[in-house]
């Protein structure tokens, strides 16, 4: 039985290159240059899926990118798999695997036809009108069923194989389509060299129509020779670019276009590290859109059986590809174009019928070509209805009456059916680009209006049908000297638009479907219309028709028909829903590009980063950054090294990680009165070498980030910012200083990366730092707490900071990057005598809420005041300005009741609050409770005393802590309130946000 | 995606840049002389013309330099950029735009009143 189906001496294909493909399990024997659609219709295979509700056998039904129905699941090997692949698109090639969907167990036996039979539950509004049913009813009943029911393809289960690339290209002339217009536009708009010109076609060879056109003629050549020629002179042309198997998705603003070219899909074995798909994104300075025109199905009973195609689609596969679907053949129109259908069935060698809806004196020169022909024309008549299940088997037709009925019915036997309920131009690009579209009655289709970007439209996709005229039109938008490519043609235009053939079975039953991806039937339509939807928006979304992942490439026109009919109004009236990108199904794959894993967000990694690796560490991520978040041991638990970090710390000396911290170089005369106006701080007095810890507002008064700032001289500053918040910080102080203070000379440079910090903190700091350190006085009043020096530690020079953020006495070394990792390791050596220990973010963290330091983005979240979390003593009294002061004399600023910074200990120590936990004064109160505030930070920490605040002097037994932002919270300090826990609530007492060495003696030895 | 001429750099995508939000209001020399309302004004209402309005905007991952840009809202098209501290340019006819967020800001106040 093989190739049962294909016709002698037609096509495209070549016969000399059999290959063989497989469906389902099946094989199927093609040839080269077929499609999965037409190897299979060529081997008789025409049921290849089941529809989408009411699993209904379905066939192929169109040729090209708009195919509603012929959906599979594609392998090409080692996990590269998707669904909902359109057969007629996927190129076949030798070992090619693929699966029906949307059925079980089998393409033969399913259960879910159940659906069609039950039909109505799936009416209009189905899945709203079952929302509203009881709760009950929904998860038992509905919920399974819909599930079962509503499934396309299935989603791969691993992660895609495939590479995927973008590129970026500018050009002058951009064209879509490669059709006779598109190829017309091509050749004029490249011929005199001057302009950069890429031509894009989905397809796998130029030529569109063209090459399922075996009659027409253009300057002499037959259609298919002058393709082979005009590609061949493009190809010659250095300023012309051709993508082939190339999809324009997207329309985007000032002419950004972006394509999806197929690079491998259509291999057997492409070679190792291709990229399956390429993006481009292309700046055009025009584009021409010769996207051509999708076919309308004719609407009526059963218009969905497989075996019935679109007419000029039917055509497609017998010209192109050799195939037809059965040898018994109704051409059902109710325009011209689909006659040219007919003849080339019948001079294939089968048998032709042409049922026209049409009048005989409405049918023009098309009907003396038929009869030339030997083609019985069936004139004024209208298709009831179809037999057959998995393969047509008769068309049920009736001629018209003058009183729009139908009179004695027939079934004309069949088994193939070629419809035409005319024609729809491709206007989604133009639409995307903005442009209007306008409603043309004679076309009865919208067609592009006034241009929105800087494009326009060639051939069918603005409703010139005529090939001479394409190819005079394409010229035209070419901005072509010379004369036009010129053909000729006996293929005929025009036709009536029919919105639902008329009939003498009006039962409700019935299934004329107009869009068949998502089985909507013009009753469907009809009811939305009736419950009262009136605008096509919300008849789309009730009926979901064109809501499928063909976007109703066939079926939107037909739909807009029908609603205007139900409201007598004409379909401009109606209007259309809006085109949207990717004009077709686009991969994830292609969007993300080399986007993916490691390279999905570019990783930060400081120069101490691989020490940390080989110690062991955990890391976290903080911005971009990789963070060590902790050091275990052996088989300690985050927990317990933290508790084990933290210690260490508080009783000898740990070494941390703090390159992350962002750092801003400030220089110039006017350095100092720029930080001035920039921080709440003062900074005109602070003297070279010292350091003072800055906060900065954003204009509206909320603290926007915090960081110790240094005078290295009186014209330089070296500023530290949140890990997150450096960029955020740098592009502030520009903005001011570019647009606002510009009457101050500075400069501001990131020198976050320059810089690698080594933070060495603990009772034993100084032991361990000070040997390394050469030209700078180490005592403790010759460089005390807050202060900065130049100097060499190790030999390389350094920005040695005597800070603290842990409220131990400690350094900051700061080295050029290039010898962190270096000096990182010899103060690692250095500190082996006091059991130097490493810690991470964690650490850090609970070491700073024991001494009650906020961390911007943590206690604060962007409505936080200086006063609200206690550093109003950080805010200048005596400056006139500085950015933020005016807001935080706003009357919500200084009211009473903002949340305010403290404390919390639980009264059983043990109890370890949730940060985000909710606290309230009564737990008691009625619903809903009012609540205070929550609770920002909350760890365990060894260091605290359990029994309350703790002993400055020595370690305590350990016990939880917690910081929280609560109304009136400083006038709550010595009270007690609750919290919310996974278990209930559980008692707090509000404390100062101090836990451990209340006066700070510790940063100061 | 925009493409925008920064005036130091020349055409560039959108994704460089940053928008600053509408342009040609100036902070007082004093904000302290500005009463609660006023200083409201100021920070928190914006024209949001629906036509022609005066941009800021950041060549952030280029130049850095903030400049001004007239923009159409309603079909993104830019008709001119102009350096910071440049008057908003005159371009004539109806791309003028609107009456709002042009040549000069309303002191602060006008507006609600
Ligand atoms: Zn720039």
């Amino acid at each position: 039985m093989s190739h049962a189906n294909r016709l002698a001496g037609r096509g495209r294909i070549d016969r000399s290159k059999p290959i063989i493909i497989q469906f389902n399990g099946r094989e199927v024997p093609a040839y080269h240059g077929d499609t999965a659609a037409s190897a299979l219709i060529a081997n008789g295979i025409l049921h290849v899926g089941r529809s989408f509700k009411y699993h209904r056998p379905r066939g192929v039904l169109a040729a090209g990118a708009e195919e509603p129905n012929a959906l599979l699941d594609i392998d090409r090997g080692n996990g590269r798999r998707d669904p909902n692949n359109r057969a007629t698109v996927v190129e076949a090639f030798d070992g090619l695997v693929t699966r029906s969907q949307n059925h079980w167990p089998s393409l033969k036996y399913d259960v879910g036809t159940l659906n069609d039979m039950a039909s109505p539950l799936f009416s209009a509004g189905f899945y709203y009108k079952t929302f509203m049913w009881p709760s009950a009813a929904w998860k038992r009943v509905y919920e399974p069923v819909i599930r079962r029911a509503a499934g396309l393809g299935k989603a791969p289960t691993v992660p895609d194989p495939d590479r995927y690339v973008h590129s970026h290209a500018h050009c002058d002339v951009l064209i879509s389509g490669a059709g006779p217009a598109g190829l017309a536009a091509a050749l004029a708009a490249s011929v005199d060299g001057s302009r950069r010109i890429i031509i894009a076609d989905e397809q796998n060879e130029f030529g569109g129509t063209l090459l399922h056109d075996l009659t027409s003629t253009i300057d002499g050549l037959s259609a298919s020779d002058w393709v082979a020629q005009t590609v061949a002179t493009l190809s010659q042309r250095s300023n012309v670019r051709m993508l082939p198997r190339t999809t324009v998705v997207a329309y985007y603003n000032h002419n950004h276009i972006a394509l999806n070219q197929r690079l491998t899909d259509h291999q057997s074995n492409p070679s190792k590290g291709m990229a399956r798909e390429r993006l481009w994104q292309v700046r055009a300075g025009e584009v021409i859109a010769a996207t051509g025109a999708h076919e309308r199905p004719l609407v009526f009973a059963g218009n969905d059986r497989p075996g019935m195609l679109l007419a000029d689609s039917l055509r497609a596969f017998i010209n192109r590809y050799g195939v037809t679907p059965g040898r018994n053949v109704v051409i059902a129109t109710s325009g011209a174009s689909a006659y040219q259908a007919a003849i080339d069935a019948k001079s294939a060698g089968l048998f032709v019928t042409i049922v026209d809806y049409r009048k005989r004196d409405e049918i023009g020169d098309e009907r003396l070509l038929a009869t030339q022909a030997g083609i019985e024309i069936l004139d004024n008549h209208s298709v009831i209805g179809s037999t057959g299940r998995t393969q047509v088997t008769g068309l049920i037709v009736a001629p018209k009456t003058a009183s729009g009925g139908v009179g004695d019915v027939r079934t004309l036997n069949c088994d193939a059916v070629g419809m035409s309920g005319g024609w729809t131009p491709v206007v989604h690009l133009v639409s995307q680009s903005r442009a209007k579209l306008v409603f043309d009655t004679a076309l009865d289709a919208f067609i592009p209006g006034e241009a929105y970007q800087s494009e326009r439209s060639a051939g069918a996709c603005r409703g010139v049908y005529a090939l001479d005229e394409c190819l005079a039109n394409g010229h035209e938008a070419g901005s072509g000297a010379g004369a036009a490519p010129s053909a000729k043609s006996s293929e005929a235009t025009g036709f009536e638009p029919v919105r639902l053939m008329p009939t003498n079975r009006q039962k409700l039953r019935d299934k004329a479907f107009v869009d068949f991806q998502n089985d909507v039937t013009a009753k469907d339509i009809n009811l939305a219309v009736q419950e009262g939807f009136q605008s096509i928006e919300h008849v789309k979304r009730y009926t979901t028709t064109g809501m499928a992942t063909d976007q109703g490439k066939t079926s939107n026109i037909n739909a807009l028909g029908i609603v205007a009919g139900a409201l007598e109004l004409t379909p401009p009236d109606v209007g259309t829903t809006t085109f949207r990108p990717p004009y077709t199904p686009t991969t994830f794959g292609a969007f993300a590009g080399q986007a993916r894993g490691v390279l999905f967000d570019p990783e930060r990694i400081t120069p101490m980063h691989d020490w940390a690796v080989k110690k062991g560490a955990k890391f976290e991520d903080v911005a971009l950054w990789k963070r060590a978040w902790y050091f275990p041991q052996g088989r300690e638990t985050m927990h317990d090294a933290v508790q084990r970090e933290c210690r260490a710390v508080r009783e000898s000396v740990g070494i941390f990680d703090a390159t992350t911290l962002g750092k801003i170089e400030v220089v110039g005369p006017d350095a100092a009165e720029f930080l001035n106006r920039i921080y709440t701080n003062s900074w005109l007095k602070l003297k070279p070498g010292r350091c003072r810890y800055g906060l900065m507002l954003k204009e509206d008064g909320y603290i926007m980030d915090d960081g110790v700032v240094a005078r290295v001289a009186d014209d330089r500053f070296h500023i530290t910012t949140t890990t997150g918040g450096a960029p955020r910080v740098l592009g502030h102080m520009e903005d001011y200083l570019q647009t606002e203070f510009t009457d101050l000379k500075l400069s501001l440079t990131s020198t976050t990366e320059q810089w690698a910090v080594i933070a060495v903190q603990g009772p034993n700091a100084r032991d361990v730092v000070a040997p390394l350190v050469s030209d700078i006085d180490m005592s403790n009043d010759a460089f005390p707490h807050m202060s900065m020096r130049e100097g060499k530690v190790c030999g390389v020079p350094c920005r040695l900071f005597r800070v603290s953020f842990t409220g131990e006495a400690g350094y900051e070394i700061n080295v050029p990057s290039d010898y962190g990792e270096a000096v990182w390791e010899a103060v690692y050596a250095a500190g082996q005598p006091y059991d130097i220990t490493p810690y991470g973010t964690e650490t850090m963290h609970v070491l700073r809420a024991e001494k009650g330091f906020i961390i911007v983005g943590q206690e604060t979240d962007g409505t936080v005041t200086p006063e609200d979390v206690g550093l109003s003593g950080l805010v200048s009294k005596v400056k006139a300005d500085f950015v933020g002061k005016r807001s935080l004399a706003r009357p919500d600023l200084v009211a009473e009741g903002r949340k305010q910074l403290v404390g919390l200990l639980t009264l059983d120590p043990d109890v370890l609050l949730d940060e985000g936990a909710q606290i309230v004064d009564d737990p008691q109160a009625a619903l809903p409770m009012p609540m205070l505030g929550h609770v920002t930070s909350s760890y365990v920490s060894p260091n605290v005393a359990r029994g309350g605040t703790g002993d400055p002097q020595q370690s305590g037994d350990g016990r939880s802590i917690a910081m929280a932002m609560i109304a009136g919270g400083h006038s709550r300090v010595g009270t007690r309130l609750y919290a919310t826990t996974r278990e209930g609530f559980t008692e707090v007492q509000v404390t100062k946000p101090v836990f451990f060495d209340p006066d700070g003696g510790r940063a100061n030895v | 995606m925009l493409l925008i001429k920064c005036p130091h750099c020349g055409e560039r995508p959108e994704i460089e840049f940053h928008c600053g939000g509408e342009a040609h209001i100036a902070r007082p020399l004093d904000p302290s002389q500005l009463d609660d309302v006023q200083w409201a004004e100021l920070l928190f209402y914006r024209a949001n013309t629906k036509g022609v309005m005066a941009e800021r905007w950041n060549h952030l991952h280029g130049c850095q330099r903030w400049f001004n840009a007239l923009r159409n809202t309603v079909s993104d098209k830019i008709l001119r950029t102009y350096m910071m501290g440049e008057p908003r340019p005159y371009i004539g006819g109806e791309a003028q735009g609107a009456a709002t967020g042009t040549l000069s800001y309303p002191a602060p106040g006008e507006r609600s009143k």
